[in-house]
């Protein structure tokens, strides 16, 4: 049989006087404090052990339904939260933009209300508007997960990243994360900045200057253009896919011209520490932001993101969907 | 060992302190050595918060009766639990620490007071969904009676008869900063 892995032991004097989590939603990681973070990578490690077990599946959301509403084209990230809701045993109901009525006209807040109306206590939301789910969360009772709205946040994609930096280097505090590429575009890199800077860490936001506008040092983030210089004092590096669909040509002249700045090259790997983590959110440009090679090296952790999205997914809909606000 | 520790809420009734705890749980502990005679095949579970902490302190009473010290873990019970929709915030999920081979074992869970029987009920089919140990035994506390399934324990502290609307305080020095103590409340 396989059994579980005994592991180290969370302290049990961890304190229960405060409500560790008492959000429906998880819209973004902006107004989340560092605590209730903490407690998601927590819940995270506990759910991740599922994956371990003879029988990797436990009965948390029975009879609860989950509906996947996917207005924005996405493999990953809706098999993820599909398999997690299966691995609590909720039922899951896919729906994407062209399977929905949207494509007849439909609001956005109707399709929601008719979903509601289906009894389905949990909402996970990819749309390509920013705001769009907390706009869905502020009308509705069942539990909004945010999966992505336009440039906005990405809040699970965040909490992974966060969840494998905290599981890899053992902390989060005072880790040195680059983020490299496309921020200006990116929902991802929003929310990781959030999180990263929330629970201590030092962000480097890396890019062609029409990608990484100095605005970002508003966030708190250092912004540079020199990919070499930041490269050796990096404890991670997280690199962004070139979203060729949310961008017109004119921010930087080729792909190649990119690779030259700003890929991660098995030359350039080599300035890196040598215990220093390559993540990457997926789907991966083999040849664009990172060589190849090394998206298969020892030190890209890329699958162990994959891994960990499903633990961080399960630890998010377990949170929200057993938040009732409504119960005494 | 202080006679007269404060209680966690006004007009509670002290119904064990530090000792009696103490001889509570080595009571059980030689009950243990009596019914498995192979202490190496036995392995003590802790239902959180303070049934890990019981888990621990059987352990350390039976290295001390016999010279073998089993294995003490963890079980998560929150992501087993069939009530998740009745709660208001949803229950923190520990990490279950099991050993690594169930079938051949006999699984000692611990927990600090027994009332619906709800909890033991999760936390065997936590186990179960990790392997087939030989047998699961129940060691509790406090046993307070309110029984809502057909599930009994094998080892108890104390009986403590209560009225349903009574509350049982379990206090330990090391998960709660307090005093040990059992303690009663009208509500």
């Amino acid at each position: 049989m396989s059994a579980a892995t005994p592991v180290q032991q969370k302290s049990v004097t961890a304190s229960k006087d405060a409500p560790a989590w008492t959000h429906k939603d998880l819209v973004g990681l902006e107004d989340l404090t560092a605590a209730e973070i903490t407690h998601v990578l927590d819940t995270a490690s506990a759910f991740k052990d599922v994956g371990t077990r003879e029988i990797k599946k436990v009965p948390a959301l029975r009879g609860q339904t989950m509906v996947n509403f996917f207005v924005e084209a996405s493999t990953r990230t809706r098999v993820s939260f599909e398999l997690a809701a299966h691995r609590l045993s909720a039922d899951v109901i896919n729906m994407t933009a062209s399977t929905s009525s949207l494509t007849k006209g439909e609001t956005l807040k109707d399709t929601a209300l008719n979903l509601q109306a289906l009894h389905a206590d949990i909402i996970v939301l990819r749309h390509s508007s920013a705001g769009a789910s907390k706009f869905l969360a502020e009308r509705l009772d069942a539990s909004v997960i945010n999966a992505g709205d336009g440039a906005h946040e990405h809040p699970t994609q965040a909490l992974l990243d966060t969840f494998t930096i905290r599981e890899k280097l053992g902390r989060i505090e005072g880790i040195h994360v680059a983020i490299i590429g496309d921020i200006l575009f990116s929902r991802v890199a929003r929310s990781n900045i959030h999180a990263l800077l929330k629970l201590g860490a030092r962000v480097t936001l890396v890019g062609p200057s029409t990608l990484v506008p100095h605005e970002f040092e508003q966030m708190g983030v250092k912004v540079t253009h020199d990919l070499d210089s930041v490269l050796p004092d990096a404890d991670v590096v997280n690199l962004l896919r070139i979203q060729h669909e949310r961008q017109r040509k004119e921010y930087f002249p080729s792909l190649g011209e990119y690779t030259s700045l700003f890929g991660l090259t098995k030359q350039r790997a080599e300035r890196l520490k040598p215990e220093a983590l390559i993540m990457h959110p997926g789907p991966i440009n083999r040849g664009v932001e990172i060589d190849s090679e090394l998206a298969d090296c020892s030190r890209s952790v890329i699958l162990d993101q994959v891994t960990n999205g499903l633990a961080v997914r399960m630890a998010v809909l377990y949170l929200c969907a057993g938040t009732n606000p409504k119960r005494g | 060992m202080n006679p007269d520790p404060t209680p966690p809420t006004p007009g509670a009734a002290l119904i064990l302190d530090a000792a009696a705890i103490e001889r509570c749980l080595k009571r059980i502990a030689h009950e243990i050595i009596e019914r498995n005679p192979d202490l190496t095949k036995v392995a003590l579970i802790g239902i959180p918060s303070r049934g890990v902490e019981i888990a621990k302190r059987l352990a350390t009473y039976l290295k001390e009766f016999s010279g073998t010290e089993p294995f003490a873990g963890v079980v998560d019970v929150a992501m087993h639990r069939d009530d998740l929709h009745r709660h208001r915030l949803p229950p923190r999920v520990e990490r279950t620490i099991l050993p690594l081979e169930l079938d051949d074992m006999t699984i000692v869970l611990t927990d600090d007071v027994l009332f619906s029987g709800r909890t033991c009920r999760a936390a065997m089919d936590s186990i179960s969904s990790f392997g087939r140990p030989a047998r699961i035994q129940y060691a509790v506390l406090v046993d307070r009676g309110h029984r809502e399934l057909p599930i009994r324990a094998d080892y108890v502290g104390k009986n403590l008869p209560t009225s349903l609307g009574e509350r049982v305080h379990v206090r330990f020095e090391t998960t709660d900063g307090m005093p040990d103590a059992v303690w009663m409340s009208p509500s």
